[in-house]
C-alpha cells in the first residue's frame, strides 16, 4: 500500500493545552481517508500540522507524494467559517486563486488559467455565479466554490475541513460524488467529518482522534464499536446506537 | 486664489499631501481587510518615539537640528516596526494576549517618545528647529520642502510598485492565509512584506497628518471604497483617490486658514467621505438597506 502522508510522534500545542499527542498515522495514496472524533480531538489541527501550518512540538510531517511541478502543494479546502466572506471578490477571482501556485512571481493569472478556472466552475456546477460577489453565495454554495478553488490547482493531495458542515442533503451528495471522482482518478483525499452515520459509505480509510491516535486503518477494521468507545467515551455508546 | 496657488510652498504642500494620500489610502486597504486597523495605530504612535530618537541623533551627529523627512521616516519606521516586533515577541514568550500586548507597546513608545519630545524642548542649549517637532503629533504641512518631497515619491512609488507586481500572492494572504500555505507560497515572508508596506503608508503620512491622527488616512479611505465596489481593484484604486483628494484638500484649507492644523482638517474630510459612503452606497448604505435573503 502506497502512503501519500506520514506522521511521526506528532505534538502540536496551543498554549499549554496539547491539541495533538504523539500521532503517527499513515494515509494511503489511494482512497478516500475521514479523520473522525468528538469536539476538540484535534481534528482540524491534523489538517494545519499536514500543511505545515502550526507550530509543531515534536515529531514529523512527511509528504510521500508531489505533483507534476514536483512540489508538495496541497489542495486545502478550510472551513467556511475560516475565511472572511465580506472580501471585495468574485465566484471567479475566488477559484482562479487555485492558479496562483503555478504562477511565477509578479505573473498575473492569463487565459490559460482562466479557461481552467471556467471548466473547475462547471465540475461543481457553479458557472453561471462566476460574476457574483462571493458575500451572496449560500453555504452549500461557498463550498462548492472552495472545492473548485482546490481542483484547479490540480494537486494530488486534499485536505477538506469538514466540507459538508452547513450543506444540504443535495449538495452533500453532489460532493461526495466529486469526491470520487476526484479519488478515483488517483488523488489522495483526506476529510475532517462530523457525521458518524456516513463514515461507512463514504470512507475507505478512517483516523480516530481524540488528542491521542485511537485508531487508523481500512475503514471495516477501524470503525469499530470499541474504537468508537475508545474516542468518543461514553458518548459513543448512544451515537453508535444511533447508526445501526 | 490663483495668487496663493502660485507660491511654489504651497504647490509643494498640497502635491505632497495628494501624494501620500494616494499612497497611504492605497496600501490601507490592506490593513481594512487583514483587521489590522489597530496594528496600524500602534505603529502610528509609537513612531515618535522614533521621530523624537532620530531628530536628536542627527543632532548629537551633525551639531544642528534636522527634520528632513531623510532622516525622520527611517526613525520612524524602526520605531514602528519595533514597536509590533517586540509585540509579537511578548505574546509568544508569555500569556499575555494580542491587544493587551499592543496597548502595552503603544504606550510604551509614544509616552517615552512624548518625554524624550518634551526634554529636548527644554534642554539647554536650545536645538535648533526644535519647537516644530510638535507638529508631528497632529500634523503640519506647511513644513514642507520639495526634498521631503523627493523622500515622499520614493518611498511611496517603491511600496505601490512592489503592491502592484506582488498583486495576486498579497489579495490570496489577505483573503485565506492557511490555502496560500497550502499553494506552497512563503506566506511568513509574504505576511513580513505587507507589515513593511503597511508601515510605509503609515510613515509617509506622519508628516501631514501626525502620529495621532494618521490611522484615520489610513483606514478611512479604505472603509469608505469599500461600500462601493466588491472589486479589489477598484477599491484599492477608489481608496487611493479618496485619500489624495482628502489629504490635498485638508493641506490647502490649513494653508488658506492659517489656524487650521493640517492633520485634524484630513481627518474630518476623510470622516466626511467615509460617512457618506457609509449612507449612501447603493448596494450597502444604511440609507438603501434592503434585506438580502441568499438562496
Amino acid at each position: 500500500m502506497d502512503i501519500a502522508i506520514e506522521t511521526q510522534q506528532l505534538t502540536v500545542a496551543y498554549g499549554a493545552q496539547p491539541a495533538l499527542w504523539n500521532v503517527n498515522v499513515e494515509i494511503p495514496s489511494l482512497g478516500i481517508t475521514g479523520i473522525i472524533g468528538p469536539n476538540g480531538a484535534g481534528k482540524s489541527t491534523l489538517l494545519k500540522a499536514i500543511l505545515g501550518n502550526v507550530p509543531r512540538l515534536s515529531g514529523h510531517v512527511t509528504l510521500h507524494r508531489t505533483d507534476e511541478a514536483g512540489s508538495a502543494a496541497i489542495g486545502y479546502v478550510p472551513q467556511r467559517s475560516a475565511v472572511d466572506w465580506d472580501f471585495p471578490t468574485t465566484v471567479f477571482d475566488l477559484v482562479m486563486m487555485g492558479t496562483y501556485g503555478r504562477l511565477r512571481w509578479f505573473q498575473r493569472p492569463g487565459k490559460r488559467e482562466r479557461e481552467q478556472t471556467r471548466q473547475a466552475l462547471q465540475q461543481v456546477h457553479m458557472e453561471e455565479f462566476a460574476d457574483r460577489q462571493i458575500g451572496e453565495l449560500s453555504g452549500g454554495q461557498q463550498q462548492r466554490v472552495f472545492l473548485a478553488r482546490a481542483f484547479v490547482q490540480r494537486a494530488s493531495i486534499y485536505l477538506m475541513d469538514e466540507p459538508f458542515a452547513g450543506v444540504d442533503a443535495k449538495t452533500e451528495n453532489m460532493l461526495i460524488e466529486i469526491l470520487h471522482q476526484l479519488r478515483d482518478e488517483g488523488n489522495t483525499i483526506v476529510l475532517v467529518h462530523h457525521d458518524l452515520t456516513t463514515v461507512k459509505d463514504y470512507f475507505d480509510h478512517v483516523v480516530l482522534l481524540n488528542r491521542k491516535l485511537v485508531a487508523c486503518g481500512t475503514t471495516p477494521q477501524t470503525f469499530t464499536a470499541e474504537n468508537i468507545e475508545l474516542a468518543y467515551g461514553v458518548a459513543g455508546k448512544q451515537l453508535l446506537s444511533r447508526i445501526s | 486664489m490663483s495668487e496663493f496657488w502660485s507660491d511654489y510652498t504651497v504647490r509643494v504642500v498640497v502635491f505632497g499631501s495628494a501624494l501620500i494620500g494616494a499612497v497611504s489610502g492605497a496600501l490601507g486597504c490592506y490593513a481594512y481587510l487583514r483587521r489590522q486597523s489597530l496594528i496600524g495605530d500602534v505603529v502610528a504612535h509609537s513612531s515618535l518615539l522614533g521621530i523624537v530618537s532620530a531628530f536628536w541623533g542627527a543632532f548629537l551627529l551633525t551639531g544642528s537640528g534636522n527634520k528632513s523627512l531623510w532622516v525622520i521616516i527611517p526613525g520612524a519606521i524602526v520605531a514602528g516596526l519595533a514597536a509590533l516586533l517586540l509585540t509579537r515577541a511578548v505574546t509568544g514568550l508569555t500569556r499575555i494576549k494580542e491587544d493587551a500586548g499592543l496597548g502595552v507597546m503603544l504606550a510604551i513608545f509614544f509616552g517615552t517618545g512624548m518625554m524624550l519630545l518634551r526634554w529636548l524642548q527644554r534642554a539647554q542649549p536650545p536645538i535648533p528647529g526644535r519647537s516644530s517637532l510638535d507638529g508631528y503629533l497632529f500634523g503640519m504641512s506647511a513644513a514642507m520642502t520639495s526634498q521631503d518631497l523627493w523622500m515622499i515619491g520614493l518611498i511611496g512609488a517603491a511600496a505601490v510598485i512592489t503592491m502592484l507586481l506582488f498583486w495576486s500572492r498579497l489579495k490570496i494572504l489577505t483573503f485565506d492565509p492557511e490555502y496560500a500555505a497550502g499553494l506552497g507560497l512563503p506566506v511568513r515572508r509574504l505576511e513580513l512584506l505587507l507589515l513593511c508596506l503597511m508601515v510605509i503608508g503609515i510613515v509617509v503620512g506622519l508628516q501631514i497628518a501626525g502620529v495621532v491622527l494618521m490611522i484615520s488616512l489610513l483606514v478611512a479611505p479604505a472603509a469608505a471604497a469599500r461600500q462601493w465596489t466588491h472589486h479589489l481593484g477598484k477599491m484599492v484604486g477608489l481608496a487611493s483617490t479618496i485619500g489624495a483628494i482628502c489629504a490635498a484638500g485638508g493641506a490647502l484649507l490649513s494653508a488658506v486658514f492659517s489656524h487650521l492644523p493640517t492633520g485634524p482638517v484630513i481627518v474630518a474630510l476623510v470622516t466626511l467621505a467615509f460617512v457618506a459612503s457609509v449612507l449612501c452606497s447603493p448596494s450597502r448604505g444604511l440609507l438603501f438597506r434592503r434585506r438580502f435573503v441568499v438562496d
